[in-house]
């Protein structure tokens, strides 16, 4: 047990996704200029990315490795999201139509974000078993998720102080991403 | 001339990552050092040349509803393709870059040339999109790799070029200093080209 509660502590705060491992940063800046639209991305990445976690490892056990086609493991991969990203969505609409309206935009921009892709690799490479797959992509989406709402808080006070010219925009969100990668950084001896 | 025009444009108008804000996440991850940077660089161009082409080519067959999908599948396998090359000849580099080479799948690049430019032109037209942007993003990776592994590491495509008492930045090559590397070199570019502009 405490095997999986320090995987989780990594994975959420000393190897977080977004800070440390540089994965998803395309959707990391263009969603958090305000803080509904980052709890609405950070949400729908925690459902997808712990769907897709676990359905690629059973593609890669079960289908990739029996039939011998490891090296097609990328474009297998990249299939088997598009696909579920578009299932979830058909589904959401149809059964809960509350929580569609929530994510709705956000998931087909997921097939994108290279965070899903990513933890998909790295539970492969690193050889997880399948409950720790589950566990580790529920807690990198959750990792995710705060990097994303804590950086969404910071950004939305920009609005209220003067920022050099040449800086507003993406340049001063990468300075502060910079900076909360430090913070984080912090954490490195937790474990 | 309209070769040329859709060649040069990477280098300044379009240049990723800088105008086109799209792949970052290659950027900041590989470009502890020149020369995975000039690595990475000449992977994506590779897949976003031959991708661009043949979207190009297909672009009248292929059906709009799935066109993303299709554009897809058609990067990846070209990823895969870079993938076992660079697995067979260039075996430390590919194992140094690590899961971004499989990630050139979902560089938003690919995907937002495809879309923007490849699914609408001609092919050869597409043909020099596809390598201005490529070799724009190669240069931008390498002297981001560049001023990172000189601070970082004092050195150069791995050779040693600061003077001996120097104490290099080892925040510069961690990753809180990939994030304020790039954006410096950001707000450096909007400086200048708010500059042309004013002028």
């Amino acid at each position: 047990m405490s095997d999986y509660l320090l995987l989780m502590v990594s994975a959420i705060l000393i190897n977080n996704i977004l800070l440390a491992k540089f994965l998803g940063n395309c959707p990391f800046l263009g969603t958090s200029k305000r803080m509904d639209t980052a709890m609405g991305m950070a949400m729908a990445v925690v459902f997808v990315l712990t769907l897709s976690g676990v359905i690629t490892w059973l593609v890669q056990y079960y289908v990739l490795i029996p039939l011998n086609i490891e090296y097609l493991q990328t474009i297998f991969f990249i299939l088997v999201i598009a696909f579920l990203v578009q299932f979830v969505e058909i589904v959401l609409q149809k059964t809960a139509p509350a929580l569609f309206r929530a994510l709705g935009i956000y998931l087909p921009l997921i097939t994108t974000n290279c965070a899903v892709l990513g933890v998909a690799i790295i539970n492969i490479n690193e050889e997880f078993g399948f409950f720790k797959t589950m566990f580790y992509s529920f807690s990198s989406a959750v990792g995710f998720g705060l990097a994303l709402v804590l950086f969404a808080g910071i950004r939305e006070r920009f609005a209220l102080v003067r920022i050099p010219k040449p800086l507003d925009g993406t340049a001063i969100g990468l300075i502060t991403a910079g900076l909360m990668a430090l913070a984080f950084s912090g954490f490195a001896g937790l474990v | 001339m309209a070769f040329g025009k859709e060649f040069t444009k990477g280098f300044w108008d379009l240049l990723p990552p800088f105008r086109l804000v799209l792949g970052l996440c290659p950027t900041l991850a590989v470009t502890t050092s020149a020369e995975n940077g000039l690595g990475m660089g000449l992977a994506v161009t590779f897949v976003l040349v031959c991708a661009n082409c043949i979207i190009s080519l297909i672009r009248k067959v292929i059906p709009s509803k799935v066109r993303v999908a299709a554009f897809i599948v058609i990067a990846a396998s070209f990823v895969v393709i870079t993938e076992l090359v660079m697995k067979a000849y260039f075996y430390s580099l590919s194992t140094l870059l690590g899961i971004f080479i499989p990630l050139i799948v979902v560089n938003c690049i690919i995907l937002g040339r495809a879309e923007a430019f490849a699914s609408k032109r001609g092919v050869i037209d597409s043909l020099a999109d596809g390598l201005g942007i490529g070799l724009g993003f190669t240069v931008s990776l390498t002297v981001l790799g560049c001023i990172r592994e000189i601070l970082g590491y004092g050195a150069i495509f791995g050779h040693n070029i600061m003077w001996e008492s120097f104490r290099p930045f080892s925040f510069m090559v961690k990753p809180p200093g990939a994030f304020v590397c790039l954006g410096l070199l950001l707000a450096l570019i909007n400086f200048i080209s708010m500059r042309q502009k004013a002028r």
